[in-house]
C-alpha cells in the first residue's frame, strides 16, 4: 500500500484520530487554523470549545484522571499558549498524562517577534514531561507518536508538541508508526526480584506495619492489588490526597487521609510504625510535615514508586523499589500466598489497639448545627455523599473546601476524586467536571468549590451550556478565602489581610444567566433537601450556593515545618 | 564533595536548555559545563563539574537519567578517570616580568601562543586544581585575561561511557 501525502494538518488530526482519543479540548486562533479546518472535515474525535485555554487544559487533564483514556488539548500560539500554562503545570505536578498541541508562527518568522509569538518550548519546558517544536512536517507523526508514548509510559505526564504554522501547510507521505523505541527514553518499569523480596520479609516480620498509598496506586491503575495486599497484610491503611480511592474507605483497616488535614490516627499511625509501606506516595511536604521531626530511629521504609528519583529525595529509604507500582504489588501478592508465613497477629492485634485508641479522638468531629442555624460546610460534603451513595465523581477546588471534601466524602473507588494535589491550583472544579463528565457520561458529577475558586473560572459555566454537561456545583460560600483566613487567624493574628470576599455576585443569577439552574441555600435543615432536588435534574446543571457558617476552620491541621505528631485538633481550641 | 559527572545526551536543539534548566530549577550547583558533539553526531558528550553532599549528587545523577533525550550518566569521581581542563591566559610581559613568565610557562608546561612586546598568551592544559596553581602562582596584578573551557573526563582503563 502506498503511504498517502497529507498536510501537516491533516497529519495531526490523523494522529489524534489513531490514538483512539474521543475528545480534543482547545480554542482556534491564527496558528492553529488549518487544524481547525481538518478538525471541521473529520468525525472521528469531537471537540470541544472551551471560554479560557486554562479550561482546556483542565479538562483535558480530568479526561485522563477520570478514566483510562488520554486527554488532548488545542491551542494557538502566544497567548493561547501561555493561557494554558497554569494548567500545564498542573497537570505536571499530578503526573497526569496528557498531550498538548500549539500552535506557532511560521518556521520564517519565529525569532522575529512575530505577532502572537512566545517561545512555548522554552516557557513550558519546566513543567512539562517533554516537548518539541516540529520543523519539518516529515517528523510530525513520528513526534505525535512520541507525544503519546512518553505522556502515557513510566512516571506519566504532560507532553507538548508545539507546530509551526506553515509546517501545518507542507505535506509529505504518512505513516502512523505503530511501535515505537527510544535509545534515551526507557523507564524502569519492572521491580526488582530481589528488592520484592526483602520488603515482603519485612513487612511479615513487622510487629506494627503501616501502609501508605498515593496517587500513583490511582494513574497505575493498582487499586486491585492493593486491597488485595492490604487485606493479606492486616495492617493499617492511609491514603494521600492524590491516592484517594486507591484503598477503599469503607474499609475497617482505612485509617482515612494523612498529612497536614489528615486524620489523627493516620498520622499517629505513620509516626509510630515499624515499617512503613510507601506505595506511589512521594513523602512531600503536605503529607509529612517536616522530614527531620518525621525521622525515627529504627524504622524500616519500602518505597515502591516509577521514578527513582522520587526514592530518597525527601526521607532515606531502606527497600527501595523502581517500577509499576501494579505489576510489583502483584508479585507481592504471589510471593505472600506461595510462603506460608503470615503477618504475627498477636502484634497486629496490640498495633490496632493502639490504633483504635487514636481513632476513638474521633478527629473529624464537629459541631452540628440546628436547623434554622448556620450550614457547617462539613454537613454539605456529607450530605452530598448521601445524596450520591458514595458514588459520584467528585471534583474540587483549592482550599477549605478542598479538604473538607477529601475528609468528608469517602471514596471506595479510584479515579472518582479529582482535584489539584500538587500545583494547588484554584480555578479547576469547573473545568475538571467537564472534563470528568465527558469521560463519563453516565457519572454523577459533582464539583465542591467555594465563591474564591469557582469565580477563577467561571466563565466554563457557557462551556457546560453548549455542551449539556449537568454537573452539580456545591459552592460553599463563606465569603473569604477561607484557607488564607484560617491560616491568618491561626498564625497571623487575624489580621485579616485581603481575604474577605466582599461584592460577590447574585450566583443564582449568575447560573440563570448562563441558561442554568441556581439554588441559594442559607439553613442547615435545607441542605439534604436541596441536594436531593439538584440530583434529580438530571440533564440539567445545578449551582447550588451554600451560605455557610464563615468561622468554620479544616481540622486536624500541622501547622507549616512541623512534624506529623504535632497536630492541632478541633477540641484543643 | 566535588564531582565530575560525564553525560551523553541527544545532539539535539533545546537539550542543553534542558540540562541547564534543571540544575537553576531545582538549585544544584553548576561549577563548569562543557559540550561538543561525539563521533556520532546524533550524540553530544556533557562534562558537568558540580558539588555537593553524596544526596544531592544521587538527586542530580537521577534528575537528569529522567530527562527524555539524556541517555547516560556517569559519575567519573566513582573510579579512576582523567580530567583536563584548557585555560588561555593572557599576562602582561614586559620589564622584569617578561622573563618571569616565560619560566613560570615552563614550569607548568604551558605553551606560549602569541607574543608582544607587552604579553604573552599562554596555553596551558590539565586538571582544574593545575590552572587553578598557575593562576595562585603568578603575580594577580600581571594577569590581563582569562578563559578556561571547564573540565572534560574520561574514565580511565575500560571505563566506557558508550551505548
Amino acid at each position: 500500500m502506498t503511504k498517502p501525502t497529507l498536510t501537516g494538518a491533516e497529519i495531526v488530526v490523523r494522529c489524534i484520530a489513531e490514538e483512539n482519543v474521543d475528545f480534543v479540548f482547545g480554542y482556534p486562533g491564527g496558528a492553529v487554523l488549518n487544524i481547525y479546518d481538518e478538525i471541521f472535515k473529520q468525525d472521528k474525535f469531537k471537540h470541544v470549545l472551551v471560554r479560557h485555554e486554562q479550561a482546556a487544559v483542565h479538562a483535558a487533564d480530568a479526561y485522563s484522571r477520570s478514566s483510562t483514556k488520554i486527554g488532548v488539548a488545542l491551542v494557538t500560539s502566544g497567548p493561547g499558549l501561555t493561557n494554558a500554562v497554569t494548567g500545564i503545570a498542573t497537570a505536571y505536578m499530578d503526573s497526569i498524562p496528557m498531550v498538548i498541541i500549539s500552535g506557532q508562527v511560521p518556521t520564517h518568522a519565529i525569532g522575529q517577534d512575530a505577532f502572537q509569538e512566545c517561545d512555548t518550548v522554552g516557557i513550558t519546558r519546566p513543567c512539562v514531561k517533554h516537548n518539541f517544536l516540529v520543523k519539518d512536517v516529515k517528523d510530525l507523526a513520528l513526534t505525535m507518536k512520541k507525544a503519546f508514548y512518553i505522556a502515557t509510559t513510566g512516571r506519566p505526564g504532560p507532553v507538548l508538541v508545539d507546530i509551526p504554522k506553515d509546517v501545518t501547510q507542507h505535506s509529505c507521505a504518512y505513516e502512523y508508526p505503530k511501535e515505537i523505541s527510544m535509545r534515551s527514553y526507557n523507564p524502569n518499569i519492572k521491580g526488582h526480584s530481589g528488592q520484592i523480596k526483602k520488603a515482603v520479609q519485612l513487612l511479615l516480620d513487622a510487629k506494627r506495619p503501616m501502609i501508605y498509598a498515593g496517587g500513583g496506586v490511582v494513574l497505575n491503575d493498582a487499586a486491585p492489588q492493593l486491597t488485595k495486599l492490604v487485606r493479606m497484610l492486616g495492617a493499617p491503611c492511609t491514603n494521600t490526597l492524590m491516592g484517594l480511592g486507591g484503598f477503599p474507605a469503607s474499609d475497617p483497616q482505612f485509617v482515612g487521609m494523612l498529612g497536614m488535614h489528615g486524620t489523627y490516627e493516620a498520622n499517629m499511625a505513620m509516626q509510630e510504625c515499624d515499617v512503613l509501606f510507601a506505595v506511589g506516595a512521594r513523602f512531600d511536604d503536605r503529607v509529612i510535615g517536616n522530614p527531620n521531626h518525621f525521622y525515627r530511629e529504627g524504622r524500616k521504609i519500602i518505597h515502591i514508586d516509577i521514578d527513582p528519583s522520587s526514592i530518597s529525595k525527601r526521607v532515606k529509604v531502606d527497600v527501595p523499589i523502581v517500577g509499576y507500582v501494579k505489576d510489583v504489588l502483584e508479585e507481592m501478592v504471589a510471593m505472600l500466598e506461595q510462603g506460608d508465613k503470615r503477618p504475627d497477629p498477636v502484634a497486629l492485634k496490640a498495633w490496632w489497639t493502639t490504633v483504635k485508641g487514636w481513632q476513638s479522638k474521633n478527629c473529624l468531629a464537629f459541631k452540628p448545627a440546628k436547623d434554622d442555624g448556620k450550614i457547617k460546610p462539613q454537613a454539605v460534603v456529607q450530605a452530598l455523599w448521601k445524596a450520591t451513595n458514595g458514588d459520584a465523581i467528585i471534583t474540587s477546588d483549592v482550599g477549605q473546601h478542598q479538604m473538607w471534601a477529601a475528609q468528608y466524602y469517602p471514596f471506595d473507588k479510584p479515579r472518582k476524586w479529582i482535584n489539584s494535589g500538587g500545583l494547588g491550583t484554584m480555578g479547576v472544579g469547573i473545568p475538571y467536571a467537564m472534563g470528568a463528565q465527558l469521560a463519563n457520561p453516565d457519572a454523577t458529577v459533582a464539583c465542591i468549590t467555594g465563591e474564591g475558586s469557582v469565580q477563577m473560572c467561571i466563565q466554563e459555566l457557557s462551556t457546560c451550556k453548549q455542551y449539556h454537561i449537568p454537573m452539580k456545583i456545591v459552592n460553599l460560600n463563606n465569603r473569604s478565602l477561607g484557607m488564607v483566613r484560617q491560616w491568618q487567624e491561626f498564625f497571623y493574628g487575624n489580621r485579616y489581610a485581603e481575604s474577605y470576599m466582599d461584592a460577590l455576585p447574585d450566583f443564582v443569577k449568575l447560573a440563570e444567566a448562563y441558561g442554568h439552574v441556581g439554588m441559594k441555600i442559607e439553613k442547615a435543615g435545607d441542605v439534604e433537601g436541596a441536594l436531593r432536588e439538584a440530583i434529580k435534574l438530571k440533564d440539567r446543571l445545578v449551582f447550588m450556593d451554600f451560605i455557610t457558617d464563615e468561622t468554620e476552620n479544616v481540622f486536624p491541621m500541622i501547622p507549616g515545618g512541623k512534624g506529623l505528631s504535632e497536630m492541632i485538633l478541633a477540641e484543643e481550641l | 564533595m566535588r564531582h565530575i559527572l560525564s553525560v551523553l545526551l541527544e545532539n539535539e536543539a533545546g537539550a542543553l536548555s534542558r540540562v541547564v534548566g534543571l540544575f537553576s530549577a531545582r538549585g544544584y550547583n553548576i561549577d563548569s559545563l562543557s559540550v561538543a558533539t561525539t563521533e556520532d553526531t546524533t550524540m553530544s558528550r556533557m562534562t558537568i563539574v558540580t558539588h555537593g553532599s553524596d544526596d544531592v549528587i544521587e538527586q542530580i545523577t537521577k534528575q537528569l537519567n529522567k530527562l527524555i533525550e539524556v541517555v547516560k550518566v556517569v559519575d567519573l569521581t566513582d573510579g579512576n578517570h582523567i580530567e583536563r581542563e584548557l585555560m588561555l591566559v593572557k599576562v602582561r610581559a614586559a620589564g622584569k616580568d617578561r622573563d618571569e613568565m616565560k619560566r613560570m610557562a615552563d614550569i607548568f608546561r604551558g605553551r606560549i601562543l602569541d607574543v608582544t612586546d607587552k604579553s604573552y598568551t599562554i596555553e596551558l592544559t590539565g586538571d582544574s586544581h593545575k590552572l587553578d596553581a598557575f593562576i595562585a602562582a603568578i603575580e594577580p596584578g600581571v594577569i590581563l585575561e582569562t578563559v578556561r573551557t571547564g573540565a572534560s573526563g574520561i574514565g580511565r582503563g575500560e571505563r566506557i561511557l558508550k551505548i
